[in-house]
């Protein structure tokens, strides 16, 4: 039997991921010692996932305001005019630790939360990515958690009806014991038609809604914040079970209601479920709350209060209604066939009440129990700075073409079709770009409007310089979004890091966020959501930091984007951006020399702004053919990638640089890009990126079945037919998963 | 053409289809609730794709037996045009309106791509506007397509040409990599002994507009618009 007043002691407290002086804070905000329910709420509110008590006065330095921006960070998602009374709300979530001890559940429910983020402020969602970061192929567990977080990504939103259009899938050693998987979320409304959670009015009904509440998912988000050891998988029971059809059946139905004009206020109830969810509404709107246990739709008999409080269990929403519009709501609840039901009532008091049984579990001041939550300013030490690598200390490789081939066949860099043909990418009949090129782009309200989406990061980098990595992940997604000819509008960004509590993490947080938080502003790119996730380790070691930036793009026409692919035999190659041969923390220098050294290269967010514009107005002006960004890999990548897309050799000399062949090919300088466009207009296209002051090179001709890469003098460096490119970029990602591991 | 498209909670294309129906038609579809019991008086039901009912027990199987279907069986009785399509197809083999079952995909994994058809039989009320042999594209989004049936059902449907659409490569050949699912023959789509009822698992309403990437699939509704004219 559940005993609500068993007596607290420092295990319990510790159980609960508090720390001793946080449980002192507890003590003197109410006075007594908590019942067990209450150290349960408090645990969930104040754990890293939920109070965000090491981020958030790093997160006050972003960027988060700009003309378009409606609602920033602090909703469940953020919201954005894209013009005609139309709004874009999206946000990117992390769902790191269940994804990795159940791959499966732990990436479905990832999905399924960033989903109910969105239309619970009233949109409809109309695109996915997600951002995934496995341990090396080599370590024992990587196959298995790939297959089952790629499954577990489809199954939930190819059933929900989401197109997903877009998303990265990198390896490393350093996701070993905690792999990342960063779940984005789209959705369209009308301006005048979002949601919010805040609370308005005393004495109204507090409606539950949706699926039963279970005993899954107990203590997620605290687990979600403390790191791993060796039995991380006994934490099983604590990650939460996914039905898309619930989900989509709730979807249908909460638009169907706030259609009705009977929501008043609505929450979804995610991490820490019942317990966040319910403070929220009262706390934001300056209300009491009072919960009656006995009225909760249960899933289990004879859950306890502090088991109800501390459910996860998924596709649940709370809402405020207006008892005017009872019947029109329930109306709706019953041709959806889902559970409601008045579970509690707002009140003056300010305080968070919870009966069972006729008994007050808990009595707990509400606003307190967020703006109070612990805030520590961590000590942090600044990464040291690498040195900088010369191109001419980096050693050709044996042979170019070979070199070439096993860049474009390796994990990082071949062919993802094994992961993107488990998503569904077609459904809503809207994708214009499908995953593959560097942005997806779906038509909007039948269009000609449309959106694109982008999420990157390179951690490699930012494990190398915080600082330049954090800038880089901005200005490569506003890269992205620009070779599409969309402009970039604005950011959400799921922030992965180690344990806070060690100052070389936090120096790497810190880093990080200023380096995006200068892109941000010098792009005008706000950041308007996010989600912070921490104690990403594994017996001590800690993932490479690993800020994913989820990139928002207003396309005017989606009749004018471009891909990747090249289009026509005779089409002129130019590269724009400088090229310095930068080899450091090259993927060049990994694969080939086995080598992760040196400074990575630097970001010019003037020159990064200048050429963004300019390719954007090529592309929207109708001058192009193709664009691609140039990013791992380089130059020799990019050419590649171009050259599979359009099923379309090229003939390419390399300009007179003074730099070796392979740091030409092969470095990653930023601020770069690659566009086609007819022989004819080619000459127009250099002489108007002389006047808009961005360096344009012209490197070849599209044409043949082979990628021929020579040098100024004519020498060959490098021949290999576009079959051959094929067969190695698509070899890898099947083979390594039909491998019994 | 007047046109009907059946509702049940958990399917996802729904308004896909209403559109690609609206897009070739010129006529707006009506959208008809799984638990109504009467369909408005129209030329064409459409099942569409989806996850009814989360596709839990089997899928198509609890769409099947929904209210509405009886209205769908009599539509059918009556000589109507009935089409399904990814879960509408798996949706009338449960419901008895088409022969054969549709089994998880040979590779146990959901598959997400365009493939090629191969128009079998150009000569009935869902294929006409097509060339017989001809090649089409369409997308294919299912965890499911995987078609079966008993040797003889198999041997009838070929003899008797209502196997509609096979699935080929980018030449029109079989027995290479063109079948997606494991379908036994690489049937793509069936069609019911009466010819009024046509089953497919690829989604021809995704590619209707040339903003789609196509307009590959406009032929399945531009041959039933043909054969109610």
């Amino acid at each position: 039997m559940f005993n609500n007043h068993i007596a607290i002691t420092p295990d319990l407290v510790r159980a609960h991921g508090l720390k001793p002086d946080e449980y002192e804070r507890i003590l003197k905000l109410i006075g007594r010692p908590p019942t067990m329910t209450e150290l349960g709420i408090f645990s969930a509110m104040w754990n890293e996932h939920c109070s965000y008590k090491s981020s958030r006065l790093w997160l006050k330095t972003l960027p988060t305001k700009g003309e378009r921006v409606i609602h920033g960070p602090g909703e469940n998602a953020g919201v954005v005019d894209i013009g005609d009374g139309d709004v874009v709300v999206f946000k990117m979530e992390s769902h790191n630790h269940p994804s990795y001890i159940e791959p499966y559940q732990g990436a479905a429910t990832g999905v399924g939360g960033i989903l109910r983020d969105v239309f619970t402020m009233g949109a409809r969602p109309i695109a996915a990515m997600n951002s995934l970061r496995f341990g090396s192929p080599d370590f024992p567990r990587t196959q298995h958690v790939v297959s089952g977080v790629v499954a577990g990504v489809g199954g939930y939103g190819n059933s929900f009806g989401v197109p997903t259009v877009g998303g990265e899938v990198n390896f490393h050693p350093r996701y070993n014991g905690n792999c990342l998987v960063n779940a984005f979320a789209a959705g369209i409304a009308k301006a005048d038609g979002i949601f919010l959670s805040e609370a308005k009015g005393v004495g109204l009904p507090v409606v539950y809604l949706g699926s039963k509440t279970g005993r899954d998912g107990m203590g997620g988000a605290t687990m979600a914040s403390a790191e791993f050891d060796d039995d991380s998988n006994e934490k099983r029971p604590t990650v939460q079970v996914g039905d898309p059809f619930s989900e989509k059946v709730l979807l249908e139905a909460c638009l169907e209601l706030m259609q009705t004009g009977a929501v008043i206020a609505i929450q979804d109830m995610g991490a820490a479920g019942l317990t966040c969810s319910a403070v929220e509404m009262g706390a934001k709107g300056n209300l009491g709350l009072e919960l009656d246990l006995d009225k909760v739709p249960c899933r289990e008999a004879h859950m306890s209060a502090y088991e109800m409080m501390l459910s996860e269990s998924q596709e649940r929403m709370l809402m405020v209604l207006d008892p005017a519009r009872h019947a029109a709501a329930e109306a709706v609840f019953i041709k959806w066939g889902l559970d409601f039901a008045v579970v509690g009532r707002t009140t003056d008091t300010l305080r968070f009440v919870v009966k069972h049984h006729g008994e007050v579990m808990a009595d707990l001041p509400i606003k307190e129990l967020g703006d109070e939550a612990p805030l520590y300013d961590r000590p942090w030490v600044a990464s040291p700075k690498l040195p900088v690598i010369a191109p001419a200390d980096v050693p050709a490789p044996a042979d170019l073409a070979e070199a070439l081939l096993t860049l474009i066949g390796s994990p990082d860099l071949c062919s993802r079709r094994w992961v993107v043909e488990q998503y569904d990418h077609y459904v809503m009949g809207n994708t214009v770009q499908h995953p593959g090129g560097d942005a997806g782009v779906v038509r909007v309200n039948g269009g000609p409007k449309g959106l694109a989406f982008t999420a990157d990061v390179t951690p490699r980098y930012c494990e190398a310089d915080p600082y330049e990595g954090g800038k880089q992940a901005v200005a490569e997604s506003w890269r992205n979004l620009s070779a599409v000819g969309a402009l970039p509008i604005a950011v959400t960004d799921n922030l992965n890091f180690g344990n806070p509590e060690r100052p070389e993490i936090m120096g790497q947080f810190v880093g990080c966020l200023k380096g995006i938080g200068d892109a941000c502003r010098a792009l005008d790119y706000p950041i308007v959501s996010g989600n912070v996730s921490l104690y990403n380790e594994t017996n001590g070691q800690a993932i490479l930091p690993t800020p994913t930036i989820g990139g928002v793009g207003l396309v005017a026409d989606v009749e004018k984007t471009v891909g990747l692919g090249f289009r026509a035999a005779g089409d002129a190659i130019v590269l724009l951006g400088t090229t310095t041969g930068w080899l450091g923390q090259s993927i060049y220098l990994r694969e080939i020399h086995g080598r992760e050294e040196g400074a990575p290269p630097p970001v010019d967010l003037g020159e990064e702004k200048r050429h963004g514009d300019f390719v954007r107005g090529l592309v929207t002006s109708g001058r192009v053919s193709a664009v691609h960004d140039l990013s791992d890999g380089g130059l020799a990548i990019a050419l590649a990638e171009m050259a599979l897309a359009g099923d379309l050799g090229a003939e390419v000399t390399l300009p007179e640089s003074g730099l070796p062949p392979h740091a030409t090919l092969f470095g990653e300088d930023q601020g770069r890009y690659v566009v086609t466009v007819a022989a004819a207009g080619l000459d127009a296209l250099i002489a108007a990126a002389k006047a808009a002051n961005v360096p344009a090179t012209f490197v070849g001709h599209v044409g043949g079945t082979e990628l021929k890469v020579s040098a100024l003098t004519g020498a060959s460096l490098c021949t290999i037919s576009v079959d051959t490119l094929r067969q190695r970029h698509e070899a890898w990602f099947p083979a390594f998963m039909a491998v019994a591991h | 053409m007047k046109s009907a498209v059946v509702v049940f909670p958990g399917i996802n294309r729904d308004n896909d289809m209403a559109h690609a129906l609206e897009v070739v038609s010129g006529t707006p579809a009506h959208m008809v609730w799984h638990a109504d019991t009467e369909l408005p008086d129209v030329d064409v039901v459409v099942v569409p794709g989806g996850f009814s009912y989360g596709d839990y027990l089997r899928c198509g199987a609890i769409a099947a037996r929904a209210p509405i279907m009886d209205a769908v069986r009599r539509h059918a009785a009556r000589g109507g045009f009935v089409l399904g399509v990814c879960n509408g197809f798996q949706i009338l083999t449960e419901a008895g309106l088409l022969p054969g079952v549709l089994m998880r995909n040979a590779s146990l994994k959901f598959v997400c791509k365009l493939v090629h058809l191969r128009v079998e039989n150009a000569n009935t009320a869902f294929s006409s506007a097509y060339a017989a042999g001809s090649v089409f594209r369409t997308p294919v989004a299912h965890g499911e397509g995987n078609y079966f049936a008993d040797d003889d059902t198999v041997k009838r449907l070929e003899g008797e040409g209502r196997v509609v659409f096979r699935y080929v490569d980018a030449e029109g050949n079989r027995g290479t990599d063109g079948n997606p699912n494991g379908a036994i023959n690489d049937i793509a789509g069936i069609l019911n002994d009466a010819g009024n009822v046509l089953g497919m698992m690829p989604h021809p309403e995704n590619l209707v507009e040339p903003i789609q990437g196509g307009t590959d699939g406009r032929g399945i509704f531009e041959s039933v618009l043909a054969a109610v004219a």
